[in-house]
């Protein structure tokens, strides 16, 4: 962990128009909160759908894709990151901190407006909150480590990134039940299921699996990400 | 310190970017000179720890430079691309630099080398605000803040205006003069001539000559030397000149002479003599084409032939 290249990723993140998207997708979370809560249907059922289908299955892997993408992808397509690799700081060191800045990111903009949403809409009732910001905050480490990996090793890290969410996680994943258990939408879910007791809905993937294949893919991709970055070429103009 | 090059090559795919090359870049300041796409920022970016050799070793003072953070604690790197963090100032970005390097006092280093470049007065603007000429002397400091004992530039003076060319390549030349390495790119003739005392000559990839500019020039004795004489009696020593195989061609004109040496070690040794057999008082020799550009241009005609 490197503090100074820390605060110019922070600074290089949340200066960029995508920013706008980090704040407003938390925002409809919960605004339709607060809309559910209007109109009176603060039911848990209601809640649940809106934690998995929203907060777990749609806010979560976009703004992993643009904090784990952002903290780096734009520096390599346009070479300001030479600023930080011409330093004598181990390479591992610097993906590290990019890593933790994008985890960061994701606990403030997911997680902690996840649990907001759902205590607006039920408050403590059988640990739902803190279960789906357990899962954000999990889930939220996980895509940081393999979208800072694809950043790294690709330059259609989003593109692929979106296609891993949408297209494996959430139209493979919903027909196809083993595909889930490679989905970090259902680790997260996982997680949230482990602490709150709500009868309305069951994690297919259990912890056993879910526990080690975050730990295997959040540290193998950061590790992954260090090697690369150490082999990483730049090519000139010409 | 020395970086070295023994027998490297790149390619990407098919393409031969950089081929077979071995040359030392020692102290003092070395010009990489070649046309654009000659392959100086493969080269460049080779000795910079940016790109790895696809044959052959780059090291510096013996320590591999591929896969080596630890050489950037002697390089000070200052890249073609202009982009840099337009967010930050010039001072935070010269500051981070010196705080990357974990050095004693940071604040001290950062005004040092914005003091080097003439920056101080700009420092607080935020370097989005710069024009070229600024970003590229801000990317200096930030390069030289931890007093590198090697400094690799690509492609440095681009950009900038004539005073503020003027004002680094002095900077360059100093530091080439207090023992420092120093490696630039360049495809402009008069910043080589200008600033360098040793220079490489890069075309279509390949190492095509080394040395001082005028030795390189010397040793392609295939070519006519052009010569600008005046003397006392012009005509009588057109006459004894043309007597000689070394000349292959004499006009007389209105400023002088025009000599063409077809052997310029033999012409060279003969001028003097020549004149003094003949009585005729020898006011000034001056080679008329000894400049970069034609050796350039030679150098170009020749490795394509």
């Amino acid at each position: 962990m490197n503090s100074v290249v820390a605060g110019i990723t922070y600074r290089a993140v949340l200066g960029r128009r995508r920013v706008l998207l980090l704040i407003l997708l938390p925002l409809v979370l919960i605004g339709l909160a607060v809309l559910l809560r209007a109109i009176g249907s603060t039911d848990e059922k209601a809640t649940v759908t809106l934690l998995q289908i929203y907060a777990i299955g749609t806010m979560l892997p976009l703004l992993g894709l643009i904090a784990g993408t952002g903290t780096i992808a734009p520096e390599i397509d346009d070479g300001t990151i030479i600023h930080l690799l011409a330093k004598p700081i181990s390479r591992p060191v610097i993906a590290f901190t990019k890593f933790v800045v994008s985890a960061s990111l994701l606990a403030v903009f997911a997680a902690v407006p996840t649990f907001i949403a759902a205590y607006i809409l039920i408050r403590g009732e059988a640990g739902i909150a803190s279960g789906f910001a357990l899962g954000a905050l999990i889930g939220g480490i996980a895509y940081s480590a393999v979208f800072l990996l694809l950043g790294v090793i690709s330059r259609h890290a989003v593109t692929i990134g979106i296609i891993y969410a949408v297209v494996w996680e959430s139209l493979v994943g919903g027909l196809v039940p083993g595909a889930r258990n490679f989905s970090i939408q259902q680790w997260a879910q996982t997680f949230a299921a482990q602490v709150s007791d709500s009868s309305f809905f069951k994690a297919s993937v259990g912890m056993g699996f879910a526990v080690p294949a975050v730990l295997i893919v959040t540290i193998g991709s950061v590790a992954w990400a260090g090697q690369r970055l150490r082999s990483l070429s730049l090519t000139g103009d010409e | 310190m020395n970086i070295e090059l023994r027998q490297v090559s790149r390619w990407y795919g098919n393409v031969v970017a950089v081929n077979d090359v071995t040359m030392t870049v020692g102290p003092g300041v070395t010009g990489l000179l070649g046309p654009n796409g000659a392959g100086k920022s493969t080269l460049l970016h080779m000795m910079a720890g940016f790109l790895a050799p696809s044959t052959g070793t780059a090291t510096l003072d013996g320590e591999p430079i591929w896969r080596n953070h630890q050489i950037y604690r002697s390089i000070g790197l200052v890249p073609e691309r202009e982009a840099v963090y337009g967010f930050l100032t010039g001072w935070q970005f010269v500051l981070s630099s010196a705080r990357l390097h974990r050095l004693a006092s940071p604040e001290d280093a950062a005004s040092k080398a914005l003091a080097m470049v003439e920056m101080e007065a700009a420092k607080d603007r935020r370097i989005e605000t710069y024009s070229k000429g600024m970003r590229q002397r801000v990317k200096v400091a930030a390069a030289l803040v931890h007093d590198p004992r090697v400094l690799l530039l690509d492609e440095p003076f681009n950009g900038m205006d004539p005073r503020q060319r003027l004002h680094l390549m002095d900077l360059v030349k100093e530091l080439g003069a207090a023992g420092r390495t120093i490696l630039f790119s360049s495809h402009i003739l008069e910043e080589v001539e200008r600033v360098a005392q040793q220079i490489e000559v890069l075309v279509a990839g390949r190492h095509a000559a080394s040395g001082d500019f005028r030795e390189i020039r010397r040793r392609m004795t295939d070519r006519p030397h052009l010569f600008h004489v005046r003397s006392s009696d012009d005509r009588r020593l057109a006459a004894a000149l043309i007597a000689d195989a070394s000349s292959g061609a004499v006009s007389l004109g209105t400023a002088g002479l025009e000599v063409q040496a077809v052997d310029f070690r033999r012409f060279t040794w003969l001028l003097p003599r020549v004149a003094r057999d003949a009585g005729v008082t020898v006011w000034q020799v001056s080679p008329a084409d000894e400049d970069l550009e034609s050796v350039f241009s030679y150098l170009i005609s020749g490795s394509t032939r």
